[in-house]
């Protein structure tokens, strides 16, 4: 559908990207009654939400910037309404599951590191996160056939993981449902205000004016945040995933980086490969580690069979941390970034979504103003 | 790491060509192959078996030759890697190794257009090629409640070779839309360049009806049982059924191609499915990865065999052994007649169309293996999906082990009729090595080195 | 379903019972052969499956093989005295092996 001047569709909220990020925002808006366009790419985007990994989780959150922890947490409480939700949206299980989550430890270094690590978050007031050593471990999980090299692995019962896709399809229905349009196939050349709105004009020609913008577009956020007049660094950070074919349970709990999902495959993860590429070829190499530490903590899937792998690009702003903001050159322009764009989706499309709407931030997201940005120079990844 | 100038992937018509050609111009060649014996899908085991047409001929001549030609030959081999700088990885014996080479020859071939009718995931439901493979390997005949259903030249010829051996089968239902010949006889002319393909067509179809086997004309198919194959019905008529054979022709296999970064695509509007886009040589648009034989559009073995010499011809002149006036001087014949077998082409793909996809009911099952139906696909694309990927993502078609092998042409197709666009604008399935799965225990001893 | 043209040479075991086979030829080939047309259930619902395409591309003939699951058996040869069952939902571990 083209639109003309005289056929122009205005709505309450256009949402530049259909990801994970974006359609959560879209639907949150559209589920509180506004009238929303998400507006998307094609088939071929790069899609960092067909890459996730799928954890809904907290235990690595925040270390560094306590603001984005007490965020990640609260999106964590919110997920078990989401999961209702969009199951009942989606037509299929999201299979959400708070088992608590786990980081395997496979020797000293790596343990005393997490040990470390968990007793800097215990003192940032993260108090459900600790240590389980393999004892523990073996309690918690009786049966799972945990390799000989796993000496612990920090431990923190709120977290879990749910299906990534079923998420993204539960919320881009959910949208549908609450009247709001998916509009895919173009990409966004240009945001101009017209007479009270914004004009977001598209590459196939088409144009939507909303009251209010999201800019989500994932590893393209830069160009389109400046168009607003937002500058939010966001570079491409490449994750590798491994899928086998289904097994029988044989892993309880999800961990960083090796899962087993509610359809039975266990699912390896995720590389951080933070070479600035677009490419999203899988490379044998790097998928051979994450084959072999797998094998390392749990022996008996050396001989399932790996169905597929696939790379994604995530968005990385330079201390890894979100972003969000409204522009304060063009009022009624937001950005919204991250990489756990899975955990964060309950708060997604809930208080953030309401704040897009009533034009103020929640706190939190306050805290995580890309101004701080400005002048950094450094790169880390979180 | 294994050096060699020339990987060679399949030992098909145009694999061994290729490789011989290679051969004989002094390169070292690799050849990796997923069958135990030279000869690819058309010359299955053409060692074992006395050879009884021209065809058998052929491929008992290319295999001769290819088993003399010094290639360093592994069969039971399986590629699932293409890197950059000609690294390769492939399975053999259990375990993962991986090649370095100057110049890729991809020579995959064809696997079969899937044929979606209800119930054609029951246990007795097969493909002709399935069959045929049992007959060229094993000398399986069908027997008893047999039936051949589908459209496309292989139909006929197997149907031929079941009763040349002594054979039978109840009946053969062409589910072809009439009004083939008619669009066919526009290409007629060109096809007469080449006349040999047509008259074995047309005496095929006749020694099928010599042989006192009906054929039936019919537009809907139907395969039931409770948890097997027990009857077929043909337009609403019930026959009882214990085999049944589908087919659709074939589409080259880009499972390999496709995952190959920059390695560009085309749609083939005539032949209704995806080629990668080739040079007259056999180059992808990617340097130093070329395709021969029907992996690069289907033309059929002689048309391969062609193609794999040609292709070698001009690795030679890119890896600096002839001049580009010594390659053109040395591909003329082969290339006179490459043209002339091509001939043919366009008359018998306007002849054999494929079926259409928008007949698939929704509650047929189209991805096999993660058992999603063509309403799950629409429901997919009514949600906003444009193409294949974000279909697989939202619905997990595709995302089994055969990793959208046998489905891809007819997710492809449901979603282009669903959304009622040029299947062309309809981005297909993207495939990521490994292109086949292998264990982690395999892949994980790769990164001890 | 099929019927052999040329002589076997050798059994198999296939759930429990002997069958007739010819050494190197597909086990997928020497199953179909003696009548078996259900090779698997599949991990998702349970439905049962035999052979699609005979040429290792659809894994629908997924059979257990002297004790390895998800065995292709058309690209496996028939060996003498070879024991085979159906692969039956997804890949089970035997848990107490590894849980030492």
């Amino acid at each position: 559908m083209r639109a003309t001047l005289a056929t122009m569709e205005r709505f309450d909220v256009a949402v530049i990207g259909g990801g994970m990020v974006g359609t959560a925002i879209g639907y949150g808006c559209a589920a509180l009654g506004a009238r929303v366009a998400v507006l998307d790419e094609g088939d071929g985007a790069l899609r960092a939400a067909r890459g996730n990994f799928g954890l809904v989780w907290g235990q690595s959150k925040g270390d560094g910037m306590p603001a984005y922890g007490d965020w990640t947490r609260q999106s964590i409480r919110l997920w078990p309404e989401l999961a209702a939700r969009v199951s009942s949206l989606a037509g299929r299980d999201v299979h959400y599951r708070a088992t608590g989550g786990l980081g395997f430890c496979l020797d000293e270094q790596e343990l005393e590191a997490r040990t470390n690590f968990v007793r800097r978050r215990h003192n940032d007031g993260h108090a459900t996160l600790r240590m389980l050593d393999r004892r523990e471990l073996r309690e918690l999980m009786p049966g799972c056939p945990l390799g000989p090299e796993v000496l612990g692995a920090s431990f923190d019962p709120a977290d879990g993981h749910a299906d990534p896709l079923v998420l993204l399809q539960g919320m881009q229905a959910g949208l549908l449902r609450a009247g709001g349009q998916h509009r895919p196939g173009a990409r966004v050349t240009g945001i101009e205000g017209v007479a009270g709105f914004w004009r977001v004009a598209r590459a196939d020609g088409s144009a939507v004016e909303a009251r209010r913008v999201v800019v989500a577009a994932g590893v393209a956020t830069t160009p389109i945040a400046a168009m607003v007049g937002l500058d939010v660094p966001v570079r491409p950070v490449r994750g590798q995933n491994i899928v086998t074919e289904r097994l029988d349970p044989i892993l309880p709990l999800p961990a960083s980086a090796l899962r087993q999902t509610g359809d039975g495959t266990i699912q390896i993860g995720v590389t951080n490969e933070d070479d600035g590429s677009f490419e999203i070829a899988t490379t044998t190499a790097a998928l051979a580690r994450m084959a072999a530490r797998a094998i390392r903590v749990l022996p008996a899937i050396r001989t399932a069979r790996m169905n597929r792998a696939w790379a994604a690009l995530r968005p990385m702003t330079p201390d890894g941390f979100p972003a969000y903001a409204e522009s304060g050159t063009h009022p009624g322009c937001f950005v919204a970034t991250c990489h756990s764009g899975v955990t964060l989706a309950a708060v997604h499309a809930g208080p953030l979504a309401a704040g897009i709407l009533a034009g103020r931030l929640p706190d939190f997201a306050n805290e995580m103003h890309p101004e701080r940005f400005r002048g950094m120079t450094h790169v880390s990844s979180h | 790491m294994t050096q060699v100038d020339i990987l060679v992937l399949g030992a098909g018509p145009a694999g061994m060509a290729a490789a011989t050609e290679a051969r004989a111009r002094g390169f070292s060649v690799l050849v990796l192959d997923e069958n135990a014996r030279p000869g690819g899908q058309v010359h299955r085991a053409v060692e074992q078996r006395e050879a009884k047409d021209g065809q058998d001929r052929d491929g008992a001549k290319l295999a001769a030759a290819f088993r003399a030609c010094g290639a360093d030959y592994r069969p039971n081999a399986t590629l699932w890697a293409v890197e950059p700088e000609g690294k390769v990885f492939w399975s053999e014996g259990g375990a993962a190794r991986s090649a370095r080479a100057r110049r890729l020859i991809l020579c995959a071939g064809a696997t079969e257009r899937p044929v979606p009718i209800p119930g054609w995931t029951l246990p007795g439901v097969m493909t002709v090629g399935a069959a045929q493979i049992a007959l060229k390997t094993a000398g399986l005949l069908p027997e008893g409640k047999a039936w051949i259903a589908g459209q496309g030249p292989l139909l006929w010829l197997y149907a031929n070779q079941v009763v040349a051996k002594g054979g039978r089968v109840e009946g053969i239902v062409d589910l072809s839309p009439p009004g083939g010949l008619a669009r066919a006889a526009w290409h007629l002319p060109n096809a007469l360049r080449a006349p040999e393909y047509l008259v074995k067509g047309l005496a095929w179809q006749q020694r099928i009806r010599n042989a006192g086997i009906p054929i039936r004309r019919a537009t809907r198919l139907v395969a039931e049982g409770d948890g097997r194959l027990e009857r077929i019905v043909i337009d609403g008529w019930s026959r009882s059924a214990e085999l049944l054979l589908l087919h659709d022709g074939v589409v080259p296999n880009t499972q390999v191609t496709r995952a190959i970064p920059g390695c560009a695509h085309d749609w083939d509007a005539a032949q209704r499915c995806w080629k990668p886009r080739l040079d007259d040589w056999g180059n992808t648009t990617v340097e130093g990865v070329m395709v021969a034989g029907d992996s690069g559009g289907i033309g059929g073995a002689r048309v391969a065999a062609l193609a794999g010499r040609l292709a070698a011809i001009e690795a030679a002149r890119a890896l600096g052994k002839l001049t580009a006036d010594q390659r053109n001087a040395e591909a003329g014949r082969i290339r006179l007649e490459w043209k002339r077998q091509r001939a043919p082409r366009r008359f018998l793909d306007a002849l054999f169309p494929p079926l259409p996809e928008a007949a698939i009911a929704d509650s047929t099952i189209v991805c096999r293996c993660e058992e999603v139906t063509a309403g799950k696909l629409r429901g997919a694309v009514a949600l906003g999906c444009l193409g294949a990927n974000q279909t697989k993502a939202f619905t997990r078609a595709g995302m089994g082990p055969c990793q959208g092998r046998i489905c891809g042409p007819a997710v492809h197709g449901v979603i282009a009729t669903a959304r009622g666009v040029d299947p062309a604008t309809v981005d297909p399935f993207r495939t990521r090595f490994p292109t086949k799965p292998l264990t982690l225990g395999e892949l994980a001893a790769l990164a001890a080195e | 379903m099929f019927r052999r043209t040329e002589p076997t040479d050798c059994t198999i075991r296939w759930e429990g019972r002997d069958i007739p086979a010819r050494a190197g030829e597909s086990l997928a080939v020497a199953l179909l052969a003696a009548g078996v047309a259900a090779f698997r259930q599949t991990p998702v619902t349970g439905a049962e499956r035999g052979p699609l395409c005979l040429m290792g591309a659809c894994f629908d003939c997924l059979v257990e093989l002297d004790g390895q699951q998800n065995v292709q058996a058309c690209l496996a040869p028939v060996r003498p005295g070879m024991v085979a069952a159906m692969q039956r939902g997804a890949r089970h571990f035997d848990l107490a092996e590894d849980a030492a």
